[in-house]
């Protein structure tokens, strides 16, 4: 499976600075196994204890794979896999359950 | 990546939005984005976010949501600008979880505090590295000039 995936201005600098990658795989870890291959330190940045970095949304076409199956959704050709930082914050950084 | 200008510079209508949406939403904690040109350093269109937390205490952007503002500022080669959220109960300077969270390096983070306490002013914020840099706020009640200047640049 061929899929595009669009990097976030954060990660850029771990990808030659493009914004676009074309990748294969069947699933979103195999996709992010293979980016890893070409581009070694962006796979800590996206996945932590075996799952997605709660600093991180990673979608596949319109859907947040946390609603999905996570790291194992798969993946057809021509998919689009977006990566951003999630935006939050708050007053209490005791109270971060995510 | 170096900062080149530490100051937020606004138009006056912006920031009675983001003061009228924080009061707004209170005691849940407000958060949004101002979009603007690539490159301009000029907030100009006001997004406001869905709080997926509905909490006093935390805010998160709903994700698709975001997916579909942030897939719209790219189709108009836009960037966020401001990312702004409320302090519901505590001073408006950046959490440990906002530094955290943080990975806009070219924004600048606002923060509207809603309880009277801690005053009635916006401040705002670059983060950077886990650095905090507090920065001016430029009130305009115009951007002809910035634009005229931006043009030019
Ligand atoms: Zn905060």
């Amino acid at each position: 499976m061929q899929v595009t995936v669009h990097i976030p201005t954060i990660l850029r600098p771990l990808t030659e600075n493009q914004k676009r990658l074309t990748i294969t795989g069947f699933s979103v870890l195999e996709v992010i196994e293979h980016m890893e291959e070409r581009y070694p330190g962006i796979k800590e940045k996206l996945i932590t204890g075996g799952k997605a970095h709660h600093f991180i949304n990673i979608y596949v076409n319109d859907d947040d794979i946390r609603f999905t199956d996570g790291l194992s959704t798969s993946l057809s050709d021509g998919d689009s896999l977006t990566i951003l930082p999630a935006v939050a914050g708050g007053a209490e950084p005791a109270l971060l359950h995510t | 990546m170096e900062v080149k200008k530490i100051m937020l510079t606004i138009h006056t209508k912006l920031v009675e939005a983001m003061i009228t949406q924080a009061h707004k939403d209170h005691p849940i904690e407000t958060c949004g984005i101002i979009a603007g040109p690539q490159g301009c350093n000029l907030p100009l269109r006001l997004i406001p976010m869905r709080n997926a937390a509905r909490s006093a205490v935390f805010f998160k952007f709903d994700p698709n949501q975001q997916l579909q503002v942030w897939r719209d500022m790219e189709a108009r080669d836009e960037e966020p600008i401001v990312i702004y959220h409320s302090h519901t109960d505590t001073q408006a300077y950046p959490s440990r979880t906002d530094v955290k969270f943080a990975a806009e390096l070219r924004a600048h983070y606002v923060i509207i505090p809603t309880n009277p306490i801690y005053g009635d002013e916006i401040r705002s914020f670059r983060i950077c590295d886990g650095m905090v840099t507090e920065e001016r706020v430029r009130m305009l009640d115009s951007y002809k000039s910035e634009w005229e200047l931006a043009m030019v640049a």
